[in-house]
Formats: structure tokens, C-alpha cells, sequence
């Protein structure tokens, strides 16, 4: 019962991801962290098939790592997410693809705005200003439609974040316990506790 | 006892030199010359142009197309300028490879490349030529004149050796000891795009084996900010564009002003 939120705010992006490692009915641990730091400025949520999410993290991390040695400079979060997104695309068009599903929110320095995008396993991908996969995106896309302030500072958007926690926590059947939470804004990637 | 090292590109002399990448070179510094000037809000490029005469027919550069004659500046990718000196079939050759390569980076990142990237993969091939053998490098040197988000307006410069370095101001093909150093004279680093243009056409002036300017002789382009959009756009000057600019900076001869009510 995966769930993964992210929403942005006034020049910053949240990105939350729950901590469990499921296999079958059974909760194998409960600290796993989610959400990969891809350069400076940009995070990724993943979720999906156990195995494939970690492969396909890891291959992009090193992929986005590559550019940056490469160039001295960090792809920008469009191009970042449109890179992602032809992967995932190419993948699915293979003989065994990733299902993978990922929200990839990032910081560009070089117009000071942050980004978010929403991306399938399919390869659908759509630049958003909130946005959830997994269970929770039943229970948390109508709060954040009621709450979701593009200027919010980050206590409110922290919030709202919570809101959505809180409510998925009393009506999901089966809920995570805990979340990890990753902010991305101007100064970089940091974790913050809620 | 040289020639017994000319033959294949990809052999070093015993003073260590590859002589077919040194003929390369000797071959672009005959070409028509390419002066470029990174301005703060843009960049300027003119080149010179050999193929001329009174039977050549240039009607189609006239009208249509994007501006210029396809014979020294080319339109890269929408924030790329290029500008060639050398063997045109060559600079053909690797202009068609330049716009691949530009396409490849918007189809994988969904946005314009960056103009380092863009001389990175055409010196990334030219290079090949110098290690292989059997194959004759590419006899052309190019300047590009683009605008990234990343380091903003830039100039770039690379040779058949693969070498690539960027500029503020400089120019390849004939003539360019002379060019060079005007270009360092009257160089300033604020210099605006509207400065730079003059500071081209000065040199290009200067430079030129024929004492008269005219756009049967030249080509001429400029990459600046749409003001709207705030995207870059390149302006690739059309002949009668040329004669305009010309005129308006006092470098036409008298006696073409009569040619000029032609056009």
C-alpha cells in the first residue's frame, strides 16, 4: 500500500514517500527511504514494483550523476523529467520494462522557479503543482485541491502535507506508519521531520 | 623526408606533429574569413564570402529561405548560429551532423542544447579523424555563435583537430592575424550588440581583400533575447538586410548606392 506525495510552494518543492518494504501481507521493515536525491536540486519519489523502482532509481541517478561530470553542470528539473520520462517510455516498449511510477521535484537555478512532474509507468508525464501516486492519491488530491497555495511558505505547505498524512492514516485500510519527507528549494536538498 | 609522413591522418612525424591535420588548417586559412564578437546582450557573426560573380544565381537567398546564401552561416538549432571557413562540402557535412546532434539532445531533454554540448559532439567527431585512419579530416573550422540558459550568450570556436575553445572575440580563415589583433584594439568587455556590429563590419572591412563591402560579398547574423519572450532568436541577414546595415554604418562605396535602386 505505497503512497507518495509531493507538492510545490513559494520556491520550493515537498516530496514525501512512506517508509515500508512490503512483500506479500507482510511489512519486511519500515525505514526505507523512497525519494533519491538526484544533484543538487532535484529529488525523485518511486514506487511500484519492488526490484524495478530500486533498478531504475539507481539507473537514473547514475545517468543524471553522468551529465553532471560530463558538463559541470546539472541538467535542469524539464530536462531532468524529460530524460526520465523517454527512459520509462523506451523501457515499456521492451521486452521486460520497469513499472515504475515517480514524482520528480526540483529547484532550476537558473530561472529561480521550482518544478514538479508526475510520471507513470506508461510514460505519461505532466508538470503539476501537487500530485500523488500509490493509495494515497484517493484520499489526498481532494485536500490538496481544498489546500494547495502555489505562494504557501514552507510551515503551510508542510501543513497540508500533514493533512494528507493525517487523512490517509484514519481511511487507507492498510496504512504506513511513517513517512520520509525531502524539501528542494534555492539552498539545495534537505530532509525535514514533520 | 616529410612526405613520408603525410600520407595517412592518423601517423605522427618524428617531431610528433600529424602533418594532414596541420594541411587542414593551412586549407581554412585560405578560406573566405569569419569574424565573431560576443556582445553582453548577444552575439554578432559576418563571414566573407568567396563564391561570387555576376552570373552566380542568388535569387534564391534573396527571398525565402532564413536568411543568408548556405554558403558561410547556418542556422544550427533555433539558439545556434554557425559560422564556417574551409572545404564548403565538408562544413555541409558537418552542418547536417550539428543539426542531428542539436535534434537528438531536444528529443532526449526536450529543450534547445547547449552550445558547448553542440562543439562538443562535432569536435567529439572531428577527433575521430585524427586517430583513425584511411579517412581525410574535415578541412573546415566553425564558429558558433549561441545562447544557453546556463552561461547565458557564448562564442565558441573549434578546428580540424578537434580542439574547440570559446572567445569573446575572434575569427577563422584568411587574414586573421590582422583581424585579430583590430578585434583586441577595440574590444571592451561591455561592449553591446550594437557596438559589436559596427566593431564587425569595421574589421570584416579591413580584412577583405575587395576595399568595397557589399551583400554579394558577405554574410551576416546576429543572436539576441526576443524582448517578449525572453527566448533567443537568431537573425540570419538577407542581402537586401545586408545593403541596409551597410549603408546605415557608412561602409558602402558611393558608386553601389545606384546598384542598391536595383533591388
Amino acid at each position: 500500500m505505497e503512497v507518495s506525495f509531493a507538492l510545490t510552494g513559494k520556491d520550493y518543492v515537498i516530496v514525501a514517500a512512506d517508509t515500508t518494504a512490503a512483500r506479500s501481507i507482510v511489512k519486511m521493515k519500515t525505514d526505507q527511504d523512497k525519494i533519491k536525491i538526484l544533484s543538487p536540486h532535484l529529488l525523485m519519489a518511486y514506487s511500484g514494483e519492488p526490484g524495478d523502482t530500486l533498478q531504475f532509481a539507481e539507473y537514473v541517478e547514475r545517468n543524471i550523476r553522468l551529465y553532471q561530470i560530463r558538463n559541470l553542470y546539472a541538467l535542469s528539473p524539464s530536462a531532468a523529467a524529460s530524460w526520465i520520462r523517454r527512459s520509462l517510455a523506451e523501457s515499456l516498449r521492451s521486452r521486460n520494462s520497469y513499472a515504475v511510477n515517480l514524482l520528480v521535484g526540483g529547484f532550476d537555478t537558473t530561472t529561480q522557479e521550482p518544478h514538479l512532474y508526475w510520471i507513470d509507468y506508461l510514460g505519461t508525464m505532466t508538470e503539476i503543482p501537487f500530485g500523488a501516486h500509490g493509495y494515497g492519491s484517493y484520499f489526498a488530491l481532494s485536500l490538496l485541491d481544498r489546500y494547495h497555495d502555489p505562494d504557501a511558505s514552507l510551515e503551510e505547505g508542510l501543513a497540508t502535507l500533514k493533512r494528507c498524512i493525517d487523512e490517509v492514516s484514519k481511511r487507507l485500510v492498510v496504512s504506513p506508519d511513517r513517512y520520509k519527507v525531502k524539501v528542494v528549494d534555492k539552498d539545495g536538498v534537505r530532509e525535514v521531520e514533520l | 623526408m616529410a612526405r613520408r609522413y603525410d600520407s595517412r591522418t592518423t601517423i605522427f612525424s618524428p617531431e610528433g606533429r600529424l602533418y594532414q591535420i596541420e594541411y587542414a588548417m593551412e586549407a581554412i586559412s585560405h578560406a573566405g574569413t569569419v569574424i565573431g564578437v560576443l556582445a553582453t546582450d548577444g552575439v554578432v557573426l559576418a563571414a566573407e564570402k568567396k563564391v561570387t560573380g555576376k552570373l552566380l544565381d542568388l535569387s534564391s537567398s534573396k527571398e525565402g529561405g532564413y536568411g543568408g546564401s548556405g554558403e558561410k552561416i547556418f542556422l544550427l538549432n533555433a539558439n545556434v548560429i554557425g559560422g564556417v571557413a574551409g572545404l564548403t562540402a565538408d562544413a555541409n557535412s558537418l552542418v547536417n551532423y550539428a543539426r542531428t546532434a542539436a535534434q537528438r539532445h531536444l528529443l532526449s531533454y526536450n529543450e534547445d542544447i547547449p552550445v558547448e554540448l553542440l562543439a562538443q559532439r562535432l569536435c567529439d567527431l572531428k577527433q575521430g579523424y585524427t586517430q583513425f585512419g584511411g579517412l581525410r579530416p574535415f578541412g573546415v573550422s566553425l564558429l558558433y555563435a549561441g545562447y544557453d540558459p546556463h552561461y547565458q550568450f557564448q562564442l565558441y570556436h573549434s578546428d580540424p583537430s578537434g580542439n574547440y575553445s570559446g572567445w569573446k572575440a575572434t575569427c577563422i580563415g584568411a587574414n586573421i592575424g590582422t583581424a585579430q589583433s583590430l578585434l583586441k584594439q577595440e574590444y571592451k568587455d561591455d561592449i553591446t550588440v550594437k557596438e559589436a556590429i559596427s566593431l564587425v563590419l569595421k574589421t570584416m572591412s579591413k580584412t577583405m581583400d575587395s576595399p568595397t563591402l557589399g551583400s554579394e560579398k558577405l554574410e551576416f547574423a546576429v543572436l539576441m533575447l526576443d524582448p517578449k519572450t525572453k527566448q533567443p532568436r537568431a537573425k540570419i541577414y538577407k542581402p537586401a538586410e545586408i545593403d541596409a546595415l551597410l549603408l546605415a554604418e557608412g561602409l558602402m562605396k558611393k558608386d553601389e548606392d545606384t546598384e542598391m535602386k536595383g533591388v
